[in-house]
């Protein structure tokens, strides 16, 4: 890997290579711009690093979650969790708030549960629907169009059923979706008796492989150079084998990393260069106020470095990139870079979450088959109640999906703990049988609710503190409002409701008190907002674009520009957004009004 | 079939035992409940040189194709052979697999009551080790290995369901949960356990067929159920 070089001047530089970053350098790389890629971790090669059928029983304590793997050893995640050793941050006095990080190269994308929601029409439009929130700049006629094109890159199995508010894919877009388990037909038959709908879930799986003759031409039309790299690209992806968790990455690219689908073809481009351990503090900005560079320190030699770009693109995840633009200070910007609307930091959100564990007797004792499928999950239930929650039959705003999952799995660390009150605790013989029977009857059920931007929820700069590379730390603030927690409460009696229709029993403690049930903070890891987008400089940090409203050359692709956080997983728009808002940079780059 | 409402450990312990690796919102060392340690309390023990050249070999970024366990196992040998007898009255052999001894679990109890951070498990269990050998003693005049099948279970079944174990047992009833929470997990991960079980994946397929006819019947899904 080449050492950018003090005089050398890139057309882009991008900091951060995950669902954000990856897909800007591979969309501005493709166009033909010269593009510097800086990730803070260390370089990651999933190709040749994935744990690909290796079994608990190799693995230290059986493959358990630690602090050091929070996801447990075989999980993608190196360099991640938590915890960064060297890299604190503050959370304010009474506020709880986790903040999860992924230092290597691609980010998050390597372990992420590769569930790919579009937002829908109301998600971009949620204080017109219900007075609460913000309203994007944009509509999803907007993004639409980008979604597709998302979804054709990077391979994603799902259907379209013409659901409320859960946009349908353009004919041709989607992959078939596997073949629903025993558990997820026997939910989907009680959910159809209380009116729930249970259909193909949306995940970035390929289950055939890519037609790499026909899908590049439609991608890139007039591009030669990003027709080749793509359809070289998907050539090499293969189909998914129904084997081993996506969780720990997949060496024969059959689901979507940004290290296998978006950094490979971008690098082929011969237009991209990628430098791991550069840890980005501060955006440069010369004398006419326009973004220069970056400053970064090389983890290694812990030296301070500096790339200089025409622009310069942060997508360093939601709060890392706030965190960039607060640190960087000068004389024209006392208060952070980008930030004369104060609103850097503001309004963060995560995923509202809430679960129960349910032993459901029907599955007891069935004949051994093969239930691993695509590892994640095969059918989900989309929110259904838009209607009675309009009408005001519900006592909070937003809705929620329900992911679900269980049966068969492979037994791992933790197996059969916890079944004391089904066993009265036996042992022996008794419970060798126990576990037999109860072997692939146990489901969860999780909850993943939309969240509204409140003042409560934000991050600053914790002046008191810095992290290894003496760079100024993140302290959060946070504070659910009842719309979330009733949601939660909601979850949990919907949960109780389904598992009792199924014949089964909830296994975890039911909670009526919603801030009982609902998730930390940060801990769903869909932290999203904090340098919001708008139609005025005044109420927002970003336009549509993802362009600052103050420094038209500085731009913020990941999940920063979120103004609302739908309960749809929201690293599917960061990537359309992150493409339309470099198709953007391409654009005025080419008619020279920035850089 | 009851138990009253699960404590939130047990609660942890439930979601390791169905969820899997990975996913939102995870649950970290739920077992445990305690930290493990930081990098640094792991100086002074050289592992080997990782195979995957890209792994740093630190306690973050350890080598994912060749794992191996960086600290050493402390129990004493005849700790291990009481485990080992004990391990044996929670899974016993039978005509579908063998007994926990068999299959390493006491190798796996060692490993786990002897990771960092996992001072105070270690404590609960050479306790309990300590207490299961008195009470035999006290009882029937020999130690616990030397017991009859009949006399073990006599020790053991106060102390086996802890909501009704007697107040002054409890410690040994969270011991004994602890062991089988331990033996449970180093035998039912192992080839012969996941036979036992009837687990049939973690093997490349050429197609994902859904569940076959049989699978059906027995649930009574037929018709619209499939649609």
């Amino acid at each position: 890997m080449r050492r950018a070089g003090r005089q050398e001047r890139y057309d882009a530089v991008v900091v951060g290579s995950g669902a954000g970053g990856g897909m800007a350098a591979f969309v501005l790389a493709v166009s033909g711009l010269r593009v510097l890629l800086l990730e803070a971790g260390r370089h990651y090669d999933p190709l040749r690093e994935t744990p690909m059928f290796q079994l608990p029983r190799d693995a230290p304590l059986r493959g358990a979650g630690t602090r050091h793997k929070p996801f447990g050893f075989y999980d993608a995640t190196v360099d991640g969790g938590w915890e960064v050793p060297g890299e604190p941050y503050s959370v304010a006095e009474g506020s709880e708030f986790l903040w999860w990080r992924s230092r290597m190269l691609g980010g998050r994308t390597n372990h992420w549960g590769r569930i790919s929601l579009r937002m829908g029409e109301y998600d971009f439009k949620p204080r017109s629907r219900d007075g609460l929130g913000f309203d994007w700049p944009i509509g999803y006629a907007d993004l639409a169009p980008y979604y597709d094109r998302t979804e054709a890159l990077i391979g994603v199995y799902g259907s379209n059923e013409g659901l409320e508010n859960t946009p349908d894919s353009s004919p041709g877009v989607l992959q078939p979706p596997p073949k629903p388990r025993a558990y997820e037909l026997l939910a989907r038959k009680a959910c159809r008796r209380m009116g729930i709908p249970v259909v193909p879930a949306h995940l970035a799986i390929l289950t055939q492989t890519q037609d790499a003759d026909r899908l590049p031409a439609q991608l890139f039309p007039g591009n030669a150079l990003a027709q080749r790299v793509t359809a070289d690209s998907m050539r090499g992806r293969a189909a998914c084998y129904w084997a081993t968790p996506c969780g720990r990455g997949c060496s024969i690219r059959a689901n979507f990393q940004s290290t296998t689908v978006l950094l490979p073809p971008a690098l082929a481009t011969g237009n991209l260069e990628v430098r791991s351990n550069a840890m980005v503090r501060e955006v440069a900005v010369d004398a006419r106020g326009q973004a220069s560079g970056v400053h970064f320190v090389d983890r290694e030699t812990l030296l301070d470095e500096f790339a200089g770009a025409r622009v310069v693109v942060l997508a360093a995840s939601a709060c890392e990139s706030a965190r960039i633009l607060l640190n960087s200070k000068s004389g024209t910007f006392p208060d952070g870079l980008a930030n004369s609307s104060g609103l850097v930091g503001k309004y963060v959100m995560d995923t509202v979450g809430a679960g129960v564990q349910a032993h459901i007797p029907a599955l007891e004792g069935l004949p051994p088959h093969n239930e691993d499928g695509a590892s994640a999950m095969h059918m989900y239930m989309p929110w259904w109640q838009y209607g009675e929650q309009l009408g005001g039959a519900l006592d909070f705003a937003r809705g929620y999906h329900i992911e679900f999952g269980g049966g068969r799995r492979m037994p791992g660390f933790g197996a059969f703990s916890g079944v004391e009150p089904l066993t009265r605790g036996s042992y022996g013989q008794q419970f060798k049988d126990d576990c037999r029977r109860f072997y692939g009857s146990f489901l969860h059920f999780d909850g993943r609710g939309e969240m509204i931007p409140n003042e409560d929820c934000w991050c600053e700069i914790d002046s008191a503190k810095v992290d290894r590379y003496g760079i100024p730390v993140l302290k959060f603030h946070w504070k659910w409002s009842e719309h979330e927690t009733r949601q939660a409460a909601h979850m949990h009696r919907t949960f109780a409701a389904i598992v009792d229709e199924m014949g089964g029993r909830t296994l975890t403690p039911l909670q009526s008190d919603g801030a009982k049930a609902i998730a930390t903070g940060g801990q769903i890891i869909h932290e999203v907002g904090g340098a919001r987008m708008g139609d005025a400089p005044g109420a927002s940090v970003l336009n549509q674009y993802c362009q600052s409203w103050d420094v038209p050359n500085l731009f913020v692709t990941d999940g920063a520009c979120f103004v609302s956080n739908a309960d749809k997983n929201p690293t599917l728009s960061i990537m359309a957004i992150a493409w339309r808002a470099s198709e953007y940079i391409v654009d005025q780059l080419a008619r020279r009004s920035i850089g | 079939m009851s138990g009253g409402e699960m404590t939130r450990r047990t609660a942890l312990k439930v979601i390791a035992t169905t969820t899997a690796v990975g996913g939102a919102g995870g649950v970290s060392c739920a077992e445990s409940g305690d930290e493990p340690p930081a990098h640094e309390e792991l100086s002074g023990f050289e592992p080997p040189p990782p195979r995957n050249p890209l792994a740093a070999g630190t306690p973050t970024d350890p080598d994912l194709l060749a794992p191996s366990v960086p600290w050493e196992s402390v129990l004493t040998a005849e700790e291990r052979r009481l485990a080992s007898v004990l391990a044996d009255v929670i899974l016993p052999g039978d005509d579908r697999s063998p007994a926990a001894s068999a299959v390493g679990v006491v190798d796996y109890v060692d490993e786990f009551v002897s990771a960092p951070g996992h001072e105070e498990l270690l404590a609960i269990v050479r306790g309990g080790l300590v207490w299961l050998n008195r009470t035999a003693q006290e009882r029937f005049g020999a130690g616990f290995a030397s017991l009859s099948a009949g006399q073990r279970r006599d020790v053991c079944d106060p102390i086996c369901f802890e909501p009704a174990a007697p107040p002054l047992l409890k410690p040994q009833a969270r011991f004994f949960d602890l062991f089988r929470d331990m033996v449970s997990t180093g035998f039912w991960t192992t080839e012969e356990g996941m036979r036992d079980l009837g687990y049939v994946g973690n093997v490349p397929l050429p197609a994902f067929d859904g569940p076959p006819p049989e699978v059906l019947a027995r649930l009574g899904l037929s018709g619209e159920d499939l649609e």
